[in-house]
């Protein structure tokens, strides 16, 4: 019985969710937000971001592991689910289910973000305003932003609910209510700052 | 209400390997019945609304008081009692059908087998034997005694498992009524002395980690277990034990 990790992987797998992959989104929103200050301010933080020291270390470790780790046992645990949605119709429930879901759109839209920036930069695209723009002219492509967007920022704000709670820090109804409205102030700033940020591409 | 007969949907199965089918039945009506009285009166006269007579409905039932657990069944496909659920209180024609959860035995009886097993698992008991007298245990507080009492009202009947989510076929999860019973366990004096066992018992693969923290276990709970704060509690105590293991034990 020693060899069963489950509880680390487990354990592994939901702090992967908030360190790095969380503070990486919360950074990625952040560097976002300045195209809110036109192009000029953009082209800078992105410039600064790409030229950071040890760069593809950081991007290995802090970005693609932790997320492709997250992803992958994510989707497996999601198999695991039924949906029973039709009979209960209980508000956790649907956070229950919703966070599956959101989980499998939110793997989906990154395929298709790493693929058009990313990617996209490996050979030889640069990654300024203009690229984003670009994108988002395309009415289908600026809805899978903001699809990707919220799908993101849901699973994110309701992990951290159940993060506080699988980590025995919310055990009673009341700390697990404070919890709750934690993840909604979280989901609303973060989901105010995506939108005002990808908008300010669409010219 | 002025009804003469109850109309009942049942889905019925003959053996465990066999195909459900579905009968119908009219039950005389009688004030304040419950489903258990329902399905004696068509024991009594096994005959379909159609006049074709049939098998009686197997179902399994033991205290009539909410406190043994057997009855359970999906009345209108909820989980519920079928001895504490009255006619008068639910929608008609009455659907009953047994729990999918479990696999079925006969018509609305079930293996609870699973339950059962995951109890084993978790050491659900508390050890008193020794080879020589061990004494009187330590005393409770009164404090814990008045919540541990509530988890104690636990009767296996099963609910938890059939409206968990992480409950099925392709998962290997011990259920939610297991873990509390590890908690009240973890609590009581003498059976706190085998805690790390328990706590270990539940870091396995199924265990505590495979709660999705869905919440139906304790909407459902006829004995309304706060079986999501016992959860949370022993989230608490596996993240701590877990920490304990790697660094200090």
């Amino acid at each position: 019985m020693k060899s069963d990790r489950t509880f680390f992987w487990r354990k592994l797998h939901s702090l992967s969710g908030l360190i790095p992959i969380g503070v990486f989104l919360i950074v990625h929103f952040g560097i976002n937000y300045t195209a809110f200050y036109g192009e000029e301010t953009y082209n800078q933080a992105a410039a600064m971001m790409g030229n950071l020291p040890f760069r593809y270390v950081m991007e290995l470790f802090i970005i693609f592991i932790p997320l492709l780790y997250h992803g992958i046992y994510g989707v497996y645990i999601a198999r695991e689910a039924k949906n029973n949605l039709s009979v209960y119709k209980y508000e956790k429930n649907w956070y229950f289910h919703f966070q599956r879901l959101s989980g499998i759109v939110v793997f989906l839209f990154l395929i298709w973000h790493v693929g058009t920036t990313r990617v996209a930069a490996a050979f030889g695209a640069e990654v300024t305003f203009d690229m984003v723009a670009n994108l988002v002219a395309n009415p289908v492509y600026l809805s899978f932003y903001l699809i990707g967007i919220l799908m993101t920022t849901f699973h994110f704000s309701n992990g951290v609910r159940t993060m506080l709670i699988t980590w025995g820090i919310t055990v009673n109804q009341k700390s697990q209510n404070f919890g709750k409205m934690l993840g909604i102030v979280l989901f609303i700033l973060l989901t105010g700052i995506g939108m005002i940020a990808i908008f300010a591409f669409v010219s | 209400m002025n009804q003469t007969f109850v109309h009942f949907i049942i889905q019925r199965q003959d053996g465990p390997d066999s195909k459900p089918y579905i009968e119908e039945f009219h039950v005389p009506y009688r004030p304040s019945m419950n489903i258990i009285s329902a399905l004696m009166e068509i024991r009594k006269n096994p005959v379909t609304r159609d006049g074709e007579e049939t098998t009686p409905v197997q179902w399994e039932s033991v205290c009539l008081e909410e406190v043994c657990g057997a009855c359970s069944m999906l009345i209108n496909g909820r989980p519920k009692q079928a001895c504490s659920t009255l006619i008068d209180t639910i929608e008609q024609p009455i659907r009953l059908a047994p729990l999918k959860t479990f696999p079925c035995e006969r018509d609305l009886i079930v293996d609870r087998q699973r339950m059962f097993a995951s109890l084993m698992k978790v050491k659900a008991w508390i050890e008193i034997d020794g080879t020589h007298d061990l004494g009187p245990g330590p005393r409770m507080s009164e404090e814990d005694r008045q919540w541990a009492y509530e988890l104690s009202k636990c009767m296996t009947c099963g609910l938890c498992f059939e409206a968990c989510p992480n409950v099925n076929d392709k998962s290997p999860f011990i259920g939610p009524a297991p873990l509390s019973q590890v908690r009240l366990f973890n609590t009581h004096p003498t059976g706190k002395m085998q805690a790390s066992h328990r706590l270990e018992s539940i870091m396995l693969d199924g265990g505590i980690t495979s709660c999705g923290n869905s919440g139906n276990c304790s909407e459902v709970c006829p004995k309304e277990i706060p079986l999501t704060h016992s959860i949370a509690a022993l989230n608490k105590s596996t993240t701590a034990y877990s920490f304990k293991r790697f660094f200090v034990k």
